[in-house]
């Protein structure tokens, strides 16, 4: 006991009997850089709920007055007029997706089978799939000045163009989400199928692909969702249209990322609420998609 | 590695898948090298010594001079990729080194949103919300700012990858020589993700500058400006080629592929590199 009690001890010689370690600048620091991070995150999160929450604000009360016009009615011809209109933007961007969707994703998947069941590590394999990956960095607009030089100065603007654009596009998405699932099946399935007698090319078929099913297509769901927002590519080859569409190859269309652009270097309100009401619909049509998708992820997950 | 016993027929329909396989994969191959054959063939006679040299671009006058846009096109991509860089690093640190293992889902979610939302929408609230109400009108700093909004979740998704490459033991070893969290990161966490990180910025800096639509509608189509300053209008390659393709003629439509071309070109390369990068980092890692 080296204080008398009543005794009142000094600040001094109370810091110097706490044995526990003091906040060193280390421990600062290490405080310091995780509130960074965590603010980082929060930084990320900003952009997020004002973009969303601008397009519901701005998009809402114009996409939902007098339900259903907004998604039925055809587009104004004159932009500054008010009203309803984006039925045929929806009904493009439909076929062009589903168009592209047609295409790229059995040729991707085609190809994550050869890079995984065929090449494995030769040559040509390893070559495909470094370029699969670098093609996933070419620019949409070059896709879309690409696609115009061989189709569309052919034959003309048409949905199918577009379609084209977008395949490109998709296609090494496709075949990098493919070949992660194949390698997720294990080899035993595939030997046990050659122990029955299969063909390679059946074993794939009825084996391998399916086991593998779900995770293709949350992948391909991803890169169809991806491929929906595209707008650069469609400038090029799917031309401007106001009126209802269903033709895939023949005459221009329109698309609602398409609108959404046009109107936005507009100056007249109702242009610009009609861009926010298609930007909402687009959005609800990618997060619907991407949700799907998350949905065949969790399906894979449970059954590992 | 022919497993199976193949007669007859059956032998046939096994050949005929594989080669469409092959098809299917080389199809990479030829629809690239058709972009950068048939771009430069029909871009040809707009490539001359003033492209790359002359700041004049009028289609009036039939004067094609690209480095105004080459200039635009580098410094929004360097704006971008200075904001987006530390963002994203600090998320995929915080995912991968300090979330809770419940917290972790929800945050890829998040920044998986983020890449889902469509380009055109981030640039029509770019122009019509961040130019606007923010007093930062349209604008090198605009398009800089949206694009490293948009290249965000592809650095910090790859850059989280390759962190988590980082094997346990490396950072247990920091720890119990006494190492605070940030210093684990830094000793072991960061040395050892180095390389991938790099490659990850690499191809965020691609993407920032491929990406067209955003930028076309905030960067404000100045034409001939070579400034550092961040609050002049400016352009870009891919805003340029959007802007002007729908009244182009034929001496400008050549002018713009000829742009189109540049961009593949330069795109293409940083691509390589980073793919190159990131892949060898993650064979090394995984080897170790």
């Amino acid at each position: 006991m080296t204080t008398a009690p009543g005794f009142q001890e000094s600040t001094a010689t109370r810091r110097r009997n706490d044995l526990r370690a003091r906040p060193s600048w280390r421990t600062v620091k290490n405080h310091g850089m995780t509130g960074l991070m965590a603010a980082a995150v929060v930084a990320v999160a900003i952009p997020l709920v004002a973009v969303l929450w601008s397009v519901i604000e701005r998009g809402a009360a114009v996409a939902f007055r007098g339900f259903p016009d907004f998604f039925t009615a055809t587009i104004p011809v004159v932009s500054r007029l008010p009203g309803p209109g984006m039925g045929p933007a929806i009904l493009g961007t439909l076929l062009v997706t589903g168009g592209a969707t047609v295409i790229a994703v059995p040729v991707g998947i085609l190809g994550a089978v050869y890079l995984h069941e065929y090449g494995g590590n030769n040559q040509l394999a390893r070559l495909v799939r470094f370029m699969a990956t670098v093609m996933t960095g070419v620019p949409s607009v070059v896709m879309g000045l690409f696609v115009y030089l061989i189709w569309t100065l052919t034959f003309g603007y048409s949905a199918f163009g577009g379609a084209l654009a977008l395949a490109c596009l998709m296609l090494p998405v496709v075949i990098g989400a493919t070949e992660q699932m194949l390698k997720l099946v294990p080899s035993q399935l595939r030997e046990a199928a050659y122990a029955l007698g299969t063909t390679k090319s059946r074993t794939i078929l009825t084996v391998v692909l399916p086991a593998a099913l779900p995770g293709i297509v949350s992948g391909a769901l991803l890169a169809i969702a991806r491929a929906a927002g595209e707008t650069a590519p469609l400038l090029f080859a799917v031309g401007a249209a106001h009126a209802y569409n269903r033709h895939l190859f023949s005459e221009a269309n329109t698309a609602l990322s398409v609108q959404i652009f046009a109107n936005a270097n507009s100056s007249f309100t109702a242009a610009q609420d009609r861009a926010w009401a298609a930007a909402l619909t687009l959005v609800l049509l990618t997060f619907v998609v991407t949700l799907v998708a998350r949905m065949f992820t969790a399906r894979l997950a449970l059954k590992r | 590695m022919q497993l199976a016993e193949l007669r007859g027929h059956k032998q046939y329909a096994d050949r005929a898948f594989s080669v469409l396989a092959v098809a299917a994969a080389g199809l990479v191959l030829l629809i690239l090298g058709m972009i950068a054959l048939v771009m430069t063939r029909r871009a040809w006679p707009a490539f001359g010594a003033q492209f790359f040299t002359s700041t004049r671009w009028s289609a009036a006058d039939q004067v094609f001079g690209a480095l105004p846009f080459v200039w635009g096109t580098l410094y929004t991509a360097v704006i971008a990729i200075a904001i987006a860089v530390p963002i994203s690093l600090g998320v995929a640190l915080f995912i991968t080194q300090i979330a809770p293992p419940w917290l972790r889902k929800p945050m890829v979610y998040l920044i998986d949103l983020l890449a889902v939302v469509p380009s055109v929408v981030f640039g029509l609230w770019g122009v019509l919300v961040l130019s606007q109400h923010f007093g930062l009108g349209r604008s090198f700093l605009t398009a800089g700012i949206i694009l490293s909004i948009m290249i965000t979740p592809i650095i910090t998704s790859l850059s989280r990858e390759v962190i988590e490459t980082t094997p346990a033991s490396e950072k247990e070893a920091a720890l119990a020589l006494g190492a605070t969290r940030w210093e684990m990161i830094r000793a072991s966490v960061l040395p050892h993700s180095k390389g991938g990180l790099v490659g990850a910025v690499m191809l965020g800096l691609g993407r920032a500058m491929g990406e067209t639509i955003a930028a076309a509608l905030v960067i404000g189509s100045a034409l001939g400006q070579i400034t550092t300053n961040p609050f002049a209008p400016g352009n870009s390659m891919p805003a340029v080629i959007a802007n002007e393709w729908g009244e182009a003629d034929e001496p400008h439509k050549a002018a713009l592929i000829a742009l189109a071309v540049a961009l593949f070109v330069i795109t293409i390369a940083v691509n390589l590199i980073a793919t190159t990068i990131v892949q060898r980092s993650m064979k090394r890692s995984r080897g170790a």
